[in-house]
């Protein structure tokens, strides 16, 4: 077992280990936190498939993590008004059963990636940073104003959609959802990194050009790595939705993108585990920072600078050696 | 939609562009001379209008707070470049984007903590508060009009500063080519603390102008900086004359779509629908112009790499 191995199971078990010590205490409290974590995490883990197998910064995926919460917020608002969300050429109904809404976030997020993505990816660098970015804020102002959905102020869902067989707002069972969902995903994104997809991705990140010669497009294995990062943080971002019972035109705001990447840098860029390690911290930060002082951005500020200044790689990569494996 | 009134809009749209432009053309300058990406300069924006309200606050001069608002944010984004900036230049965008999205938490909530949350004012000073009959019986602000004209001579200032002065062949030299400039003997940290600067200082008036119009607050400074980035694909990275036509085109299509798309709609729907299908689109037209630049022409219209 290498370290980083170690490393990642002990971050594998930190959040089930969490969340059950919480239970047995009767703190619902942090296995809130440790629920919010799962879903963070998750969300990084589909940003990581784009930023650190496949070398695209974007600094838009809060518009997918927003995709995905809407998803939830449309579905879940029709069915706790009883309208139905189209009647013509066919009826479509509203629903309140997760399995759906997460499939419908998915499929919507996975469309507007490909949408975004086919035209981002026309562009690299710089640009491709600014033109992501710029579509995440586009996305926010269709939000905003969109009166339908209740615009600038969000929309409100008074109880948290069902999963056949849990009761959803039990915390410790919405855990157990997010957690599962998580690992699952963990397991799919371990397994593609090492797919032969995810070796030329790799590759198409490395040097394009050798990657052209051999006969594949890095600019179609470019675009199936955003849809499949997109659709995953939709999930997350309807995941999210469901934790707080509430969406807004937050979810895709460019301070959210920020957070996203964030949580993929402090733990360590092309790190499978890393959003699980950086989404932690950032949580815990929030919480002990966030305590100390009503300004905690400061401290978190000067605490990124200084890993991009001096930590490269993360916090995997400064417990683990920089080295990520087979790279 | 009467004459008069589109023509107000276009003038409208002219001062929200040239605005733009002291914002695109700090970044664009600051990207093509030294290859880096400043999420921070909205920050500087801000620091400049709260420059601005401070001094105008204590000395109640709009001028010497215009002044201030040049001087405070040159000096920041000095500072900010010696301190950390100089560090990124060997990075990928990832590290610039990821310090520099750091500099602005720091910078957003370390001016909270000074200032508070509540919006400040910057008052327009009396001369400049009324209207301006134009030719053709147009009544406009006078001070809008006046951000238009400074608008337009910096530009025109900034044009010759690059084509005729000394410092301007060194940053086209920089460009083109970092290290045969270095090689010649042109002290290029120093160049590059002044580019820095300057684009901080442009960002800073910029902030002061608009602030004067809008309320001083935190956090004015991203949605700014995020439409300057839509300037600067659509006009080309590294052209100052890629940024002033972006600019312009970005500032009137804003202001000319949320005027007219929902009347447009309104000829074959019903007012309400018309009304939220027109602000909806209109919200997003500029990224909607932004996609169909980049359809056709995939580093801008004046971009070159």
């Amino acid at each position: 077992m290498t370290r980083e191995s170690l490393i990642n199971t002990a971050l594998f078990l930190m959040l089930p280990l969490t969340a059950g010590a919480a239970w047995m205490l009767d703190e619902p409290f942090i296995i809130t936190l440790a629920t919010k974590v799962a879903i963070l995490a998750l969300a990084g883990v589909g940003l990581n498939i784009a930023l650190g197998l496949g070398g695209l910064v974007s600094l838009g995926h809060a518009a997918f993590f927003g995709i995905g919460g809407y998803a939830m917020g449309i579905l879940a608002h029709h069915a706790q008004n009883y309208t139905p969300l189209m009647e013509a050429p066919f009826l479509i109904e509203g629903t309140n059963a997760m399995p759906i809404i997460w499939l419908v976030a998915v499929i919507a997020g996975a469309l507007a990636a490909l949408a975004i993505g086919a035209l981002s990816l026309r562009t690299s660098g710089v640009y491709f940073i600014m033109i992501t970015l710029a579509f995440g804020q586009m996305l926010y102002y269709f939000a905003i104003s969109w009166p339908a959905y209740g615009g600038e102020d969000g929309l409100s869902i008074y109880v948290r959609n069902g999963f056949p067989g849990l009761n959803t707002l039990d915390p410790v069972q919405f855990f157990a959802i997010a957690f599962v969902i998580l690992a699952v995903t963990l397991f799919a994104a371990g397994r593609l990194a090492a797919s032969a997809f995810g070796l030329a991705l790799s590759a198409a990140r490395q040097n394009a050009v050798r990657v052209e010669t051999v006969g594949l497009s890095p600019y179609r294995l470019r675009l199936l790595a955003f849809v499949i990062s997109g659709a995953i943080t939709a999930l997350a971002g309807a995941l999210f939705a469901d934790l707080n019972r509430f969406v807004s035109p937050t979810m895709f705001s460019w301070q959210m993108s920020g957070e996203i990447m964030i949580f993929v840098i402090l733990g360590g860029v092309g790190r499978l585990y890393g959003p699980v390690a950086g989404a932690a911290l950032f949580i815990l930060l929030e919480h002990v920072l966030g305590g100390l002082s009503d300004f905690w951005h400061v401290y978190l500020g000067i605490l990124l600078l200084l890993v991009v200044l001096f930590a490269r790689g993360g916090m995997i990569g400064s417990l683990a050696g920089r080295e990520v494996a087979h790279d | 939609m009467s004459t008069i009134l589109l023509i107000e809009q276009v003038l409208n749209g002219l001062q929200f562009g040239v605005m733009l432009f002291l914002m695109a053309a700090g970044l664009t300058l600051i990207f093509g001379v030294m290859g880096l990406i400043n999420l921070a300069h909205g920050s500087l924006y801000m620091i400049g209008a709260f420059a601005a309200a401070a001094v105008a606050g204590a000395t109640g001069s709009f001028l010497l707070a215009i002044i201030a608002s040049l001087a405070a944010a040159a000096a920041a984004g000095a500072l900010v470049e010696l301190v950390v900036i100089r560090r990124l230049y060997d990075r990928d965008h990832l590290d610039q984007v990821l310090a520099t999205f750091a500099l602005i938490l720091i910078f957003s909530e370390g001016t909270r903590w000074v200032f508070g949350s509540f919006p400040l004012f910057l008052d327009i000073p009396a001369a400049l508060s009324g209207p301006v009959m134009l030719p053709g019986g147009i009544q406009y602000p006078a001070y809008r009009l006046l951000i238009i004209a400074i608008g337009l001579l910096i530009a025109f200032g900034l044009f010759q500063l690059i084509a005729k002065t000394r410092i301007g062949i060194q940053i086209r030299a920089g460009e083109s080519d970092r290290e045969m400039i270095a090689a010649l003997g042109v002290d290029i940290s120093k160049l590059y603390t002044i580019v820095f600067a300057l684009g901080a200082g442009l960002a800073g008036l910029a902030g002061a102008l608009v602030g004067a119009i809008q309320s001083v607050q935190v956090g004015m400074g991203e949605p700014v900086l995020i439409l300057a980035f839509v300037v600067i694909v659509i006009g080309g990275i590294g052209s100052i004359k890629g940024a002033l036509v972006g600019a312009l085109l970005v500032g009137l299509t804003d202001t000319l779509g949320g005027v007219l798309l929902p009347g447009f709609f309104a000829t074959f729907m019903e007012p309400s629908a018309a009304t939220a299908v027109g602000s909806s689109l209109a919200s997003m037209s500029i990224y909607i112009l932004m996609a169909g630049v980049l359809l056709f022409r995939p580093t801008g219209l004046y971009g070159t790499a």
